[in-house]
């Protein structure tokens, strides 16, 4: 999403987002207006944690907007020099030629796994992964119920999306009941796929989560609680008491053969009623507490 | 200096403290869980605030070796170790430890297989440890240890060579070597640290960013990156190659073995000694980079290589193409866990002899 759309969007509270994203380079002409003339005032800049680059995700895809946000999250407070992040095989396995931080790409599932080989050797660095649906609950639910229960000091950023989006639509484990998928082409049938997994609520069960939470970024209200919440999550490193893990819930225009704004709309009528969104698990008052102690404090 | 009596796997594990490695990853398997048990008693006794060294039992192999890639990839020395069924888990990590051209060291104390097989010794990896073994245009730098000071030693090594050409290397042992005791000595070697300025550390303001990854989407960038790794194995094949010759001066027989063969044919090339046969034997230490040429050398000398491997004829395909048919290369091998003694090696030398000059 660009400068102009956050500005209009958040004068008319009218999502527009999705219909935006298919222009391209807004930002470039955003920052040059701003520039040459004294009446305009800088009210958004790309932050300088995102390299100035086209990234090659489908017009009104939910990725772009999430890599901005962690971005911005990480520019904001001041970690980029402290930053690790891990991007598995998917969507977003060039999210290293987009994020200006130090990055490691992982094997289909093993983000967390990989992760953990960072952050256990480096806990004073904030370390992140960011995976989507087919990697996160499907091929690597080991890796990712295991690095939870051992409670690393790591955001893990889950895109669910509902479908395997880089091999182009296929059934995830997360993909709705009765959905269309290339592999479900009759809608997907519990007595013989089962029911999506609803990730969130199932590690929310382990000691070793700490923070928890389903967020979207569909519209102008859900992009600003993901940033909120990315910057929880971030900062909660800084306590060493977990995982933090933010469920996403995503659009896939081109695989779920929808306009953007359609795949938005989708998300409010259909996804959230498999995957409601909102908090699952909080720190405790004391935790934050804490945390207002801590200060600046890297993480240990 | 010190010279203790100790298990293969307990001086491997003894020598990766000594040697430095920040980081193990493994899981339970057998023959090799000693490593595991071993560095996750003695670690956390060198573990400060200013050196953290981290021992950690993972959830399985495929998540160690992928915990190895994130260490290795942060600049610090990795390990893991497991026996055969683990390995082939590990094969997809390991190519794109390859792929991203990290340093770390990986251990197979082989069992025979195929499949759960048996926890007794076997060499039937041989093929996955020296062609590649998962996908893709690859090589490991492959050492063939023969006893319990040489599975020491060669962790020193490992993570030099590893370090100094950014790949993987691999231990390749066996059951016998990794649980039989012997004496080994500590204290030969130096820890060489070598910068690693690539490492994903965190990004200063100083340098742009850095990341690991084996993708190049491009195929002509792909093609490049293979060509690149193939000089960086051809450097390893002109720089790296070891190996071990007994009695080969004037021996007409020649037997060509590594590991725990290699033992049982030092004994049998003396016992043949004694019944007049000139006998003698070649080792490769290094089973990538392979000693080819020298092998070639002495097949200009010698009347017949036997290779003896506990599998069913693996390595003897490359002795073969080292010698290019100039002379005859017999193989004799044990499998399942069987493991053959002297005598029964030094039955089928006299055979072939006995065929040879009927002929």
């Amino acid at each position: 999403m660009s400068a102009e759309e956050l500005t209009i969007t958040e004068k008319t509270d009218n999502n527009i987002s999705a219909e935006s994203d298919t222009e391209t380079d807004t930002d470039n002409s955003a920052s040059e207006i701003s520039c040459d003339t004294d009446e305009y005032s800088v009210v958004y800049e790309r932050p300088h944690t995102l390299l100035d680059v086209n990234m090659h995700y489908c017009p009104g895809c939910a990725h772009s907007l999430v890599h901005k946000l962690i971005m911005e999250a990480v520019e904001e407070l001041g970690i980029q020099e402290d930053t690790i992040g891990v991007a598995p095989v998917g969507c977003a396995v060039f999210a290293y030629d987009y994020m200006n931080v130090d990055m490691q790409e992982a094997a289909h599932g093993r983000a967390t796994a990989v992760a953990t080989g960072i952050k256990r050797l480096m806990p004073d660095k904030y370390v992140f992964t960011y995976q989507g649906d087919g990697d996160l609950a499907a091929i690597g639910i080991a890796e990712t119920i295991h690095t939870i229960n051992r409670g690393e000091n790591i955001m893990i950023v889950f895109i669910n999306n509902a479908v395997y989006g880089m091999t182009s639509g296929q059934m995830a484990p997360t993909t709705l009941v009765g959905m269309k998928t290339t592999t479900s082409p009759f809608g997907r049938d519990t007595s013989v796929y089962g029911f999506p997994i609803k990730v969130s609520e199932l590690i929310s069960q382990l000691p070793g989560s700490f923070y928890v939470t389903r967020q979207s970024v569909n519209k102008n209200t859900a992009v600003r609680k993901t940033k909120k919440a990315i910057l929880n999550a971030l900062n909660y490193q800084k306590l060493n008491k977990g995982t933090c893990f933010i469920e996403i819930i995503g659009n896939c225009p081109s695989n779920w053969k929808m306009t953007p704004v359609e795949s938005n709309n989708f998300i409010d009528e259909q996804m959230v009623k498999t995957f409601p969104l909102g908090d699952v698990k909080l720190p405790s008052a004391e935790d934050l507490k804490q945390l207002n102690q801590i200060g600046d404090k890297q993480p240990c | 200096m010190e010279t203790k009596l100790m298990k293969g796997n307990e001086a491997l594990a003894e020598a990766a403290i000594q040697a430095g490695c920040d980081a193990y990853f493994g899981y339970p398997i057998t023959p090799q869980s000693e490593v595991l048990e071993y560095l996750a008693r003695e670690i956390p006794k060198y573990n400060t605030k200013e050196h953290i060294r981290v021992v950690l039992q993972a959830e399985s192999e495929i998540a160690s070796i992928n915990m190895v890639y994130g260490a290795a990839g942060a600049g610090f020395r990795a390990m893991t170790s497991s026996s055969s069924p683990g390995i082939s888990l590990m094969q997809e990590g390991i190519s794109y430890i390859a792929g991203a051209e990290l340093p770390c060291l990986i251990v197979n104390v082989n069992r025979a297989g195929p499949g759960l097989g048996t926890i007794q010794p076997g060499q039937g990896d041989y093929f996955q440890a020296t062609k590649g073994g998962g996908h893709g245009d690859y090589k490991l730098i492959v050492l063939a240890p023969s006893s319990v000071q040489e599975m020491a030693d060669f962790v020193f090594l490992g993570f030099d060579l590893a370090d100094k050409y950014r790949n993987p290397v691999m231990i390749l042992s066996d059951g016998a070597i990794g649980q039989m005791m012997e004496k080994v000595t500590f204290g030969n070697y130096t820890v060489h640290k070598t910068e690693k300025p690539w490492a994903t550390t965190g990004k200063p303001e100083s340098r742009g960013r850095n990341y690991i990854t084996s993708l190049h989407i491009q195929p002509e960038k792909l093609e490049e990156h293979n060509l690149k790794l193939i000089e960086k194995y051809r450097e390893i094949e002109r720089n790296e190659i070891r190996f071990e010759e007994i009695m080969t001066e004037d021996a007409e027989y020649i037997f060509v073995a590594y590991g725990l063969s290699a033992r049982i044919c030092h004994k049998a090339a003396i016992m043949a000694r004694e019944k007049g046969i000139k006998a003698g034997m070649f080792r490769p230490i290094t089973l990538f980079p392979y000693p080819s040429k020298r092998l070639n050398e002495l097949a200009h000398k010698a009347k017949l290589f036997l290779t003896v491997e506990l599998n069913s004829g693996q390595m003897v395909e490359d002795v073969r193409l080292a010698v290019n048919g100039k002379i005859n290369v017999e193989f004799y091998g044990r499998l399942g866990g069987m493991v053959p003694n002297p005598e029964e090696i030094v039955n089928k030398l006299e055979n072939l002899i006995s065929k040879e000059n009927v002929s």
